[in-house]
């Protein structure tokens, strides 16, 4: 179905419909609830990395004055994970410790403070165990895996698959190119720490509120957990002090915070520190990176093969998508016609990885056009023209069975090229400046949902009251994103009212229905036509009911703004409404949202990757370096973002620009980086991420492809920014500097090394060579689609 | 550190402070900061926290006109001041002309930075009505945002800046 807009509510760059709530400090984020008799919660974490838990000696902690409750693993002995096929995690520990961080044990006290002496009193004794470190350690370490029933090699899990003839495609290529790199993993660095609060309602019911960006997992998971049935429960998304992905799994605080106020039949607090946050982590995995790919002497690829290590951290947590991930969607920018992926996870007694803004695929983007980057100035191509060679075609299927619907690509890339002056620039800007181009592609929402089941993925109810106000309920949960904006503006598009005059409620387990959460970038495309069908339908019904009462034909009445147009009649819309109430009663209408059928191949692992529609997106970055103290400065970047429509074109911005800082701190600072098993830094002072200082200008532009199947023609914007950025700028130094960083942060002493390694008459490049010694099992073929048989 | 199970209480000591032009009288133990007080013993909750380390600058408020991180500040050293916290400037009702410039210029997404970020371009609009955009990134480099790249922040403080000029 395919609506234009013509109220002029979408398309318009209107601020958030919360925006001065924000400004005033009046948006209530977790940590400013406060109730009542409230106790505050503390949990016990692991100093060790790997051990086994001799013995937890809670008596002094339960004997201090103040002190509720205190729990141990065996408290809460159920085993849990995100994805139903990674149960791996306990709230708190059983048996023994996997990194240091674990969940241990737990206290609720009258004040913060005793519930802090009270966890110091706990006393554990535990066994060390081996460390695994690394992916090396992880392969060669093999007394003791980390997760008992587990492989001994530490592998989590593996993915071989073959696309069509991948050796035949190899044996046709003029050339084949062939590079090692590895992308650090880094932490979302949300500003808010997670937190949670939870209560005991005066039904007996569980209510606990977090700052979570998945309120529907996160239900199920304590109604898991805690052996009480999904319908006790209450759980409310606050508002988050942003997400990025930080807050899309479910942590071991939430169902500790519940379970103490079960225990003490009061409310209790539970909040992180910064440094307990970036030890409950999840965020983006180290990714070890072996790309081959074969062309033809005009740059087109014949065959592509992409291997893929990723250090998993001590949990599963969403690991199997992210593993898939990062092989799934090199096929949605370019023409592969024969493609093998194999990829690894493996368990480490580090902090878990998880999904961050991207999840999973800006480690292969980065090294693809960086892979690409070379291989066109192997063939004497400039890296417009190699990338133009192969972009996919709009309204195709990739060899791995992704169904591309609009693709704005060759737009973004013009745009950008244009805009840049790339042409003009590459290879010809004075010493130590250089541009470098990249693009990537993201999904607008996964196509299929965390636990299977054949129920809307997205589910909108409206209401209308007497004095004609529209109320949306929706349980997608606002991270920042403006996910409540983009509701009241879909719907307002559709009846002819302002976002601003419209009530939305949402992110709430009682009142709102599903949305299965604000992950995968999925909520204006899923969220977004639910609600854009709830409002056909309301829009239905008071247009009959209006016809009826004016004993005009359906045809002769339509919405204006903020009236019924009916014949030569303006009737204002609260009328319009009482006139429908009275036809028919409470007038509400919903609307559901369930992607496509087809979109999807048949093989183990389909289930990654496909998206009812992708964003596109293309990147300049101009950089000026230092050789002397390999410092990198981005002078501008120019990013064109392929958004489908720009329902609201000051939040579209907003994503792009809050993308490339992002990007550009994962690019040049931010890392996730471990002494042995110990954080490096976790803290903001260690961890830095771009200050105002470090942000060049970015020039957003906005390509409108007006998806067929996307509301209003609408798709994502909030991950696809991020992705071509890092290769962007990575490309941009070697046109600097004449050097290679293969590896992700470039940091200044790895840029220092490459400049050191190319006068050694070396070729100047500073990356990893090695990869583990790990047996990847043969390719699994799979046929590629009819049509590119 | 470890704390004995039979260790005392602090004793609380009285400060008065001025908050948002009402004066407060309260007692508070010695290590408890500006930012505690704020938001748990006067329930000013628009004050965030990000990190109580002094790293993140979501903690900013205005202590004698001077933007301070209250979680470095120790509520008893602060004895006499004013302090100025966002629910001081301005309200959804009555917004100051940079929480309306916020909102319209899109510089908060998650607003978790945006009081502290306000407090702080407060401070330097106080001092120097008409800062440049580079003075105006210095200002508030001490602020992390997440979201918004800052560049929105910047545009909103210095259309406050230049709606002021005569
Ligand atoms: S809370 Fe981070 S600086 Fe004060
Ligand atoms: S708006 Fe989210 S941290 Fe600034």
């Amino acid at each position: 179905m395919r609506i234009d807009p013509h109220h002029g509510v979408v398309g318009r760059a209107a601020p958030r419909t919360d925006a001065l709530a924000q400004a005033s400090g009046g948006l209530v984020y977790v940590d400013d609830l406060s109730y009542p008799s409230m106790l505050h919660g503390k949990i016990l974490r692991s100093p060790q990395a790997h051990a086994r838990i001799v013995s937890i000696d809670t008596s002094a902690a339960a004997a201090l004055p103040g002190v509720h409750a205190v729990l141990t693993g065996a408290d809460l002995p159920i085993a849990y994970g995100l994805l139903p096929v990674a149960q791996d995690e306990h709230a708190l520990a059983i048996d023994k410790v996997r990194q240091v961080g674990d969940a241990v044990a737990a206290v609720a006290a009258d004040d913060p403070d005793i519930a802090q002496r009270a966890v110091e009193l706990i006393d554990v004794v535990y066994e060390p165990l081996p460390v695994v470190a690394t992916m090396n350690d992880a392969v060669e370490i093999v007394d003791e895996p980390i997760h008992g029933d587990g492989p001994r090699n530490n592998r989590h899990r593996e993915v071989s698959l073959d696309f069509g003839d991948v050796d035949a495609g190899f044996d046709r290529a003029d050339h084949i190119r062939e590079d090692v790199f590895f992308y650090q993993g880094n932490n979302h660095a949300a500003l808010e720490p997670h937190g949670a609060v939870a209560l005991v309602e005066d039904d007996g019911r569980l209510h606990l509120w977090s700052a979570t960006q998945v309120p529907h997992y996160l239900h199920r998971i304590v109604a898991k957990v805690l052996e009480i049935p999904e319908h006790r429960i209450r759980v409310t998304a606050n508002p988050t002090g942003g997400g990025f992905g930080a807050k899309t799994d479910v942590f071991a605080h939430e169902l500790v915070a519940a379970k103490l106020a079960l225990a003490t039949g009061r409310p209790v607090k539970l909040i992180l520190t910064r440094e307990e946050v970036f030890y409950a982590h999840r965020g983006r995995h180290p990714v070890l990176m072996w790309i081959r790919t074969g062309f033809t002497g005009a740059g087109e690829i014949t065959a592509m093969w992409f291997r893929t290590y990723v250090d998993g951290g001590a949990y599963g947590s969403y690991g199997p998508a992210s593993l898939l991930y990062t092989g799934q969607l090199q096929t949605t920018t370019y023409r592969i016609p024969a493609y093998r992926f194999q990829g690894v996870r493996f368990f480490t007694n580090k902090p878990a990885c998880g999904p961050k803004r991207g999840h999973g695929t800006p480690q292969p983007r980065f090294g693809l056009e960086v892979h690409l980057d070379k291989a066109a100035e192997d063939l004497g191509l400039d890296p417009v023209t190699i990338r133009e060679r192969n972009l996919v075609h709009p309204f195709s299927t990739t060899v791995n069975h992704l169904r591309i619907t609009s693709c704005g690509l060759a737009d973004c890339i013009e745009r950008v090229v244009e805009a840049s002056e790339f042409r003009a620039k590459h290879r010809n800007l004075p010493p130590n400046r250089g541009i470098g181009l990249a693009v990537g592609a993201y999904m607008s929402g996964a196509g299929l949902p965390i636990y299977f089941n054949d129920m809307p993925q997205s589910e909108v109810l409206l209401k209308v009251d007497r004095g004609g106000l529209v109320t949306v309920y929706s349980m997608a949960a606002d991270c920042g994103q403006g996910s409540t904006t983009m509701l009241a503006t879909v719907v307002g598009e559709a009846l002819g009212l302002d976002a601003a005059d419209l009530a939305v409620v949402t992110a709430d387990t009682d009142l709102t229905p599903i949305d299965l959460g604000s992950y995968s970038s999925r909520v204006t495309f899923m969220a977004g036509n639910a609600a854009l069908e709830a409002a056909m339908k309301l829009a239905d019904l008071i247009l009959t009911a209006v016809a009826d009462e004016l004993e005009l034909d359906t045809d002769d009445v339509r919405l204006g703004r903020g009236v019924v147009l009916a014949g030569d009649r303006e009737i204002p819309w609260p009328d319009a409404v009482r006139m429908a109430e009275a036809r028919w009663g409470l007038l509400t209408a919903a609307g559901s949202y369930k992607p496509p059928k087809g979109i999807r191949g048949d093989y183990k692992g389909a289930g990654v990757g496909p998206s009812p529609a992708y964003s596109y997106s293309a990147c300049v970055a101009e950089v000026d370096c230092d050789p002397e103290t390999g410092f990198v400065a981005v002078e501008q970047v120019w990013l064109a973002h392929d958004i489908g429509r720009a329902i609201n074109p000051l939040l579209v911005r907003g994503q792009i620009e809050g993308s490339v800082h992002m990007a550009l701190g994962e690019t040049l600072m931010e890392e996730q980086a471990f002494r042995g098993a110990l954080h490096d830094g976790p803290s903001l002072l260690d961890y830095k991420i771009p200050t105002a200082l470090e942000m060049p200008p970015v020039e957003a532009i906005l390509v409108e492809s007006i998806d067929p199947e996307g509301p209003f023609g609408a798709k994502e914007v909030g991950q696809g920014p991020l992705l071509p950025v890092m290769p962007a700028v990575a490309n941009a130094v070697h046109d600097a500097l004449g050097i290679r960083v293969d590896e992700i942060p470039l940091r200044p002493d790895k840029i220092l090394a490459a400049l050191r390694d190319r006068e050694r008459d070396g070729q100047g490049r500073y990356g990893p060579t090695d990869l583990p010694a790990y047996e990847f099992r043969p390719p699994l073929p799979v046929d590629p689609p009819p049509e590119l048989r | 550190m470890r704390y004995d199970a039979d260790m005392v209480e602090p004793q609380v000591e009285p400060v008065r402070l001025e908050v948002n032009g009402i004066e407060r009288r309260l007692f508070v133990a010695p290590h408890r900061t500006l930012l505690e007080t704020l938001r748990e013993d006067l329930g000013l909750t628009g004050t965030k926290h990000g990190c109580e380390l002094g790293e993140c600058g979501a903690c900013t408020v205005l202590v004698d006109g001077v933007a301070v991180l209250s979680c470095l500040a120790l509520t008893l050293d602060a004895d006499g001041a004013e302090i100025v916290t966002i629910e001081g400037i301005g309200s959804v009702s009555h917004p100051h002309p940079l929480q309306r410039s916020f909102a319209d210029h899109g510089a908060a997404q998650c607003g978790y930075c945006t009081p502290a970020m306000i407090l702080t371009a407060k401070a330097l609009l106080d001092r120097d009505p008409h800062p440049t955009d580079r003075e105006i990134t210095e200002a508030i480099a001490g602020n992390m945002c997440r979201c918004t790249g800052y560049l929105p922040i910047v545009r909103a403080i210095a259309a406050v800046a230049a709606e002021d000029r005569p």
